[in-house]
């Protein structure tokens, strides 16, 4: 029945406005919503358990780790439909996308490597021996540096992308779950799930420059958790999602110092930005749904019900034409 | 496809990194026990109980570590029961100052007591006795699985939580019964729970696995009502036949039925179920509480190598027993180590065999501290003073 509505979805016009794309981990699905009306507009079935979601470049396809199918899908986002699996190694968890728009970086959970692929040829360029349980991918602005964090062993693994070869270590709080280039690539943010913090390295050197740490009021440090997150385009203001804390934080990037929180639904993964960034959606695993918050105000305005644990999400600007 | 190792190509270019390696030299002692006579055959103890933890722990460690220069091995002994377990532990200190011990607790003190441990540091892997944390507890053991207090409160608190007030107990003849029983006992008071009844299984002669329909209603008939019957049977030598066998239906909980341990193969939240996998692997079975507690001591001593950058016993127990030490152990929660008695705080789960059913501390259980205080012996009611000069 649920599958009839689906096709039903499916062969309706593809949408005409500004999306959010959330991957539903334990539903084997992809909830889009839409970013003005904020309704659930369609739902799209996937591999399984699809976590780290991006969009090529001009959004006509668009990448998900499957990872307990062991396969990164492409997907056509107008028809649904899933183009080819590329190559992707054991237990894809999240990638990141070169700037050259082909090469892709995956970080390869159960088998402590990383693995590049070749969007278009959809072969594997290289993998690389990471620390246990690799997570967070990051490539910088310029695409002369890759970045693996890696969940038991620490650290976030520097890679030349010429060479496909560690170039330094450094290690962080526990468990690091994501990682992001800022300020023009001159900076790298890490988020320490675990430890309770955002380290934040300088990468010419990358000796460590400030280390985040949050406090709520009412909420035990340990239920503290920073995992996703991401910047305003001015590269000012980053929020963070705090996982069980059940908060996104507001940092100001200039000082590292927190300036708020923001209350969300439950276990706070990810999140993305509208495409015109005025508002911000985070993915709640726990609670089901996913937050709207208003970018300008830094505070939430509506709860929209997805599948069962979101985890990953990304926009996709109205389609031209 | 290419597999980039180079690892000795990228120890040299990266800047911020030991030139020499630092090893550290791990000694696996397990002094093991003959167990008594058991009715059912269905689940003997794997032979590499706790050591496939500890085997574990040295890969991840040597992951890390190799990003850093850091080397780690294991040397494993293993004494059969009636062995020597004293002449073993002083060949293995002599080999190691770090050790992970797998032995009862008699054993361990006498092992942690020896002119040779004088320096050494020891993880105490396997025995959950309540005194080796109180006033038998030693500077140089530290305690990597939950003691019985940690795992008793945890079902209390879950019990309390469910205003499961009224309990019943059936307990075994076997000492860790009896040691199990005052445990659960104790915090049953603790969490102001009223223990109304108590019957104690010596029957060794009634054949429970099969007359169970009528053996178990009558042992339990004279047991006031309660809402829940604790069982301690360590062994699994009588209770799980009795289970829907009883007088009136209630659920069990303790050796059976809802059971709070170190680990559970039932745990796949906060990305357990990758440790699970990565343990399926290596051990082709699940992982259990004594090899969880193994893993952790290894993972510890990995952890405080790569952050104190050292491999000195006495450095790597300062760095352990302060509070920059934690440990991301699949559990929800940072674990490190309470500095008054060596014990590694940790959430207990609570598990039936086929599904994960809480996790203490429960919510609404509060500590001044850190929650998983409520857990276990707390620093004002501790009779440890060994760790007098730790109070970091």
């Amino acid at each position: 029945m649920i599958r009839a509505a689906l096709a039903a979805l499916l062969a309706a016009a593809p949408a005409a406005a500004d999306e959010i794309w959330v991957t539903n981990e334990k539903d084997d699905t992809i909830s889009v919503i839409d970013a003005e009306t904020l309704e659930v507009t369609r739902t799209i079935p996937t591999g399984e358990r699809p976590r780290g979601i991006v969009f090529s470049h001009d959004f006509s396809r668009v990448y998900i780790c499957a990872s307990d199918s062991d396969a990164v899908q492409v997907m056509d986002p107008d028809s649904g439909e899933i183009l080819h699996d590329l190559p992707s190694g054991e237990d894809p968890e999240q990638f990141a996308l070169h700037p050259d728009d082909r090469r892709l970086y995956i970080a390869n959970e159960d088998d402590a490597v990383t693995t590049v692929v070749d969007v278009e040829t959809r072969r594997v360029i290289a993998q690389i021996d990471v620390g246990i349980e690799p997570e967070g991918m990051a490539v910088s602005p310029d695409g002369r540096i890759a970045i693996t964090t890696s969940e038991t062993t620490n650290m976030a693994h520097w890679i030349d992308t010429e060479t496909h070869a560690l170039f330094a270590n450094t290690l962080v709080d526990a468990r690091p779950r994501h990682a992001e280039f800022a300020k023009g690539g001159t900076e790298l943010w890490v988020s320490s799930e675990i430890g309770g913090t955002v380290t934040v390295f300088r990468v010419s050197d990358q000796a460590e420059l400030a280390k985040l740490d949050f406090a709520i009021k009412g909420v035990h440090a340990d239920r503290i958790q920073p995992v996703g997150f991401e910047f305003t385009p001015d590269g000012r203001t980053v929020f963070v999602a705090l996982g069980p804390a059940n908060h996104v934080a507001v940092v100001d990037a200039e000082t590292y110092e927190v300036v708020d929180y923001i209350l969300v639904g439950r276990r706070v993964w990810h999140m993305a930005f509208s495409p015109d960034h005025r508002r911000l959606f985070t993915t709640n695993g726990v609670s089901g749904d996913v937050t709207v918050i208003d970018v300008a105000s830094r505070e939430a305005i509506r709860t929209v019900k997805v599948g069962r644990f979101p985890w990953g999400a990304a926009a996709r600007p109205t389609p031209k034409g | 496809m290419i597999r980039t190792l180079a690892l000795a190509a990228l120890l040299l270019a990266a800047p911020a990194q030991a030139a020499d390696t630092l090893t550290l030299r791990i000694g696996w002692l397990e002094a093991q026990v003959a167990r008594p006579p058991m009715l059912s055959n269905l689940d003997p103890a794997p032979e590499d109980l706790g050591l496939a933890g500890a085997r574990l722990g040295r890969a991840d460690d040597a992951s890390a570590g190799r990003f850093l220069g850091q080397a780690f091995e294991l040397s494993e002994t293993v004494v059969p029961p009636g062995g020597d377990a004293l002449a073993a532990a002083r060949a293995a200190l002599a080999d190691a100052s770090l050790l992970v011990v797998s032995a009862p607790a008699a054993t361990l003190l006498a092992i942690a007591d020896l002119p040779e441990a004088k320096g050494a540091l020891i993880f105490n892997a396997a025995a959950p006795d309540d005194a080796l944390r109180g006033e038998g507890c030693r500077a140089n053991v530290l305690h990597a699985i939950p003691s019985l207090a940690m795992r008793a409160d945890a079902l209390m608190q879950f019990l309390a939580a469910r205003r499961w007030t009224d309990l019943a107990m059936i307990e075994g003849t076997h000492p860790q019964d009896r040691a199990w029983a005052e445990a659960m006992a104790r915090a049953a008071g603790k969490f102001r729970l009223k223990l109304r009844g108590r019957e104690t299984w010596d029957h060794a002669s009634a054949d429970i696995r099969r007359l169970a329909g009528q053996e178990a209603p009558l042992f339990t008939q004279g047991l006031p009502d309660h809402d829940v019957l604790l069982v301690a049977d360590e062994l699994g030598d009588f209770a799980r036949w009795m289970m829907f066998n009883t007088w009136i239906p209630r659920p069990m909980a303790g050796s059976e039925g809802l059971v709070p341990s170190a680990w559970t193969p039932q745990a796949e939240q906060w990305g357990a179920s990758q440790l699970q996998s990565r343990f399926r692997k290596l051990a082709g079975r699940d992982m259990r509480p004594e090899d969880y507690a193994a893993w952790a001591a290894l993972r510890a001593l990995g952890e405080a190598a790569t952050r104190a950058r050292s491999a000195e016993p006495a450095a790597l127990r300062a760095y352990l027993l302060s509070p920059a030490f934690e440990l991301a152990g699949f559990k929800g929660r940072p674990l490190s180590f309470r500095p008054w008695n060596g014990q590694l705080r940790q959430p207990i789960p609570l598990a039936h065999p086929r599904g994960l059913v809480a996790s203490a501390p429960l919510d609404g259980f509060l500590h001044a501290v850190n929650e998983m205080d409520t857990l276990g012996q707390d620093a004002p009611e501790s009779a440890c003073r060994a760790f007098m000069g730790d109070k970091g």
